[in-house]
């Protein structure tokens, strides 16, 4: 389409100029709460929303092309550009998907499957303090966002002191993790765990029984338990829907049919239930954390899999037997073959289900790789659920659905 | 003459392939092995035709027609309790066969059982949206239109999801490099400026790999470095040649060395 003047904005189905009282919005892409790059043509009459369209792909980068261009390994810590809040629930889903594909998940050994959790609980801790933060400054709740930002910034230093990174970790490999956790982790691992759950309540003092956070979440963003599952909800999402689903429970991976917790459920369908669940959710996780540290210190000091089709071997091995190093070298230069066929992996990460469907035609390179991302379909229900409610509450519905855009854009 | 180069699928390709070697198959079981599969199964193949089925990796793989699509997921969900669709989308086979796949990737929260249903058109064909089924289709629907090309027919809004309206192709295919053809690397400046301004702007501008040889303040000229922003025409001073009478590593003389006392 060519215009006279082709610096000026164009918005094919929309008219600013209308006979029924109602006008356009455009909220986003950039918007302190619409959580990164989300736009949202919202038609409003008065304050209410008659209409919202939410536009979406500012963030596209086109990762499953990336990744048919790229070796399993490669492609491993592009995955951290997803959910940048919690990274390595990604690297884990991916690796996870590839492991299962080559069927050597359970030859992960014991140690790497528990710091694997660890990790993975650990970043679901980070994810919720940040929603929570977050989510509580576009409410209004400045000082949650600050104390939150405190405990996220402990959580990270562990994550730091193990991997090096803070929010890109790569900390997850095809067939276990590269390090073992360095000394005094575990006590500070501790040290976190024991000082936590006083801060929870610190929240919820300042939260649960507010007058105005009640009066902004109750009965704002109610997601019915049909329309949950129509639209193919997952996580917190679903579960404030009073719908009981949560992959770790029903189809558990790793070690979770070992540890014990709890899947919180709440039929109150609405942001507060929601929010009850998040900070319930950090509770449990905290109680699987507590469970994986004796159980870390019964295992084996084995980090990767015995596979040598697939995996290398460890360092010691490559440096000092002929075959491990050129099996190594090959596994680096071309890349590891999975066997023809195709496989779809869900996990529970933080925000949701997120899976891999990965088809493999036996090529070093992955011939069609799909990534499930949870946040997808929870920007996608905001056309649903947006209209009747009023303009101050979008922002409390698009924080309550915990949506990323690393993820949703790919 | 130049070697020809495959335009169907211009996706990274292995460099070396052992030609004896034959990938090996995911293990495939009889859908007879699970009894809610074997059941659910059964009872789907007196509605319509199932070309193959087979468990893998734990989830029953159906074949189906392709417009047979509504029908078979209508009766997994309202019948077999198959009543999410966490995802679906296609696969490129347009290189092999002309033909797209699609697959519906099902889960049935009472059962905690996964059915991915598979099916495949042709280029030009169009598919039956299933849409009015689950509301999640909405948005895959889209994004597949997006990245494939495929046209779904009854769909509420099928429009670019990810992509900009105008763009032109679809990225996911394997015919569409992965560096974006011509109308990628132009879209900015026809959008803005027009598409006589591209030999203003010049090809240089709009490739990211492009190094000038005359711009000294970006790019250093290996062997021919000068400082930085000189003139590019000048010639670097020089260096002094590595004296070779000098030996590569100085003995380490214990006598000058001293303890730093780290205790302090």
């Amino acid at each position: 389409m060519q215009q006279r003047n082709r610096l000026e904005p164009y918005f094919e189905n929309l008219v600013f100029e209308r006979d029924d009282n109602t006008m356009v919005i455009n909220f986003g892409p950039q918007h302190p709460s619409a959580h990164g790059q989300l736009r949202l043509i919202l038609e409003m009459d008065g304050e209410q929303v008659k209409k919202a369209v939410p536009d979406i792909g500012y963030l596209h980068r086109g990762m499953e092309k990336m990744g048919e261009n790229m070796i399993y390994n490669e492609f491993l810590p592009t995955t951290d550009r997803m959910d940048y809040i919690a990274a390595t629930s990604n690297n884990y889903a991916f690796a996870l998907a590839v492991e299962r594909l080559l069927g050597i998940e359970d030859k992960v050994p014991r140690r790497a499957k528990v710091i694997r959790m660890m990790l993975l609980e650990l970043n679901r801790i980070i994810s919720h303090l940040f929603w929570l933060a977050t989510h509580a400054l576009d409410v209004g709740a400045m000082s949650v966002f600050l104390y939150c930002f405190r405990e996220r910034e402990y959580a990270m230093d562990l994550m730091e002191d193990y991997c090096g990174a803070r929010l890109t970790h790569s900390a997850v490999r095809i067939g276990g993790v590269p390090l073992d956790l360095p000394e005094g982790w575990l006590d500070h691992l501790n040290w976190f765990l024991s000082k936590l759950p006083e801060q929870i309540e610190l929240y919820e003092g300042l939260l649960t029984k507010n007058r105005i956070w009640r009066m902004r979440l109750e009965n704002v963003g109610v997601v019915p338990p049909e329309m949950a599952k129509s639209w193919a909800c997952s996580g917190i999402m679903l579960r404030g829907s009073g719908i009981e689903y949560d992959i770790r429970k029903e189809e558990p991976y790793e070690l979770y049919d070992e540890v014990d917790f709890d899947i919180p459920v709440t039929d109150r369908c609405d942001s507060y239930g929601r929010y009850l669940l998040y900070m319930e959710e950090m509770r449990q996780s905290i109680r699987i954390l507590q469970q994986l540290i004796p159980m870390y210190k019964e295992t084996e000091p084995y980090l990767m899999a015995h596979a040598p089709e697939y995996i290398s071997a460890p360092k010691e091995d490559i440096m000092t037997q002929n075959y491990s190093l050129m099996q190594h070298f090959v596994l680096v230069t071309q890349g590891m073959r999975p066997p023809v066929g195709e496989v779809y992996v869900p996990t529970e990460s933080p925000k949701g289900e997120l899976g891999f469907f990965i088809r493999s035609e036996g090529e070093p390179y992955p011939y069609r790789l799909k990534i499930r991302a949870p946040s997808f379909w929870h920007t996608g229900i905001l056309q649903d659920l947006l209209p009747g409610h009023y303009l101050a509450d979008v922002v409390t519905i698009i924080g309550s659905t915990n949506i990323v855009f690393g993820e949703i854009d790919r | 003459m130049r070697p020809y180069k495959p335009k169907k699928n211009v996706q990274k390709q292995s460099y070396y392939n052992d030609r004896f070697w034959v990938a090996p198959r995911v293990p495939q079981e009889a859908v007879e092995s699970d009894e809610i599969f074997a059941e659910d199964f059964k009872s789907l193949s007196k509605t319509r035709k199932v070309k193959e089925a087979y468990l893998e990796r734990g989830q029953m793989v159906l074949i189906i027609n392709a417009k047979d699509n509504v029908t078979i997921l209508k009766h997994l969900k309202e019948k077999l309790g198959y009543d999410v669709l966490s995802e679906m989308s296609a696969i490129d086979y347009l290189a092999q066969d002309g033909e797209f796949e699609i697959f519906y990737q099902l889960l049935s929260m009472q059962k905690r059982r996964r059915v991915r249903v598979k099916c495949r058109i042709k280029e030009n064909e169009a598919i039956q949206s299933v849409e009015s089924l689950f509301r999640s289709a909405d948005w895959s629907e889209r994004e597949m239109y997006d990245m494939f090309g495929i046209k779904v027919n009854n769909h509420p809004y099928l429009k670019r999801i990810l992509m900009p309206d105008d763009w032109v192709g679809h990225p996911l295919r394997k015919s569409y490099p992965l560096h974006g053809d011509e109308a990628a690397q132009w879209y900015e400046v026809d959008k803005i400026f027009g598409k006589e301004y591209r030999d203003i702007i010049g090809p240089e501008q709009r490739d990211a790999a492009y190094i000038s040889t005359t711009d000294t303040c970006n790019f250093a000229r290996i062997k021919h470095e000068v400082p930085r922003c000189a003139d590019p025409n000048s010639e670097p001073e020089r260096i002094e040649k590595f004296n070779d009478d000098a030996p590569l590593v100085e003995t380490f003389d214990l006598t000058k060395s001293k303890i730093v006392d780290r205790t302090r």
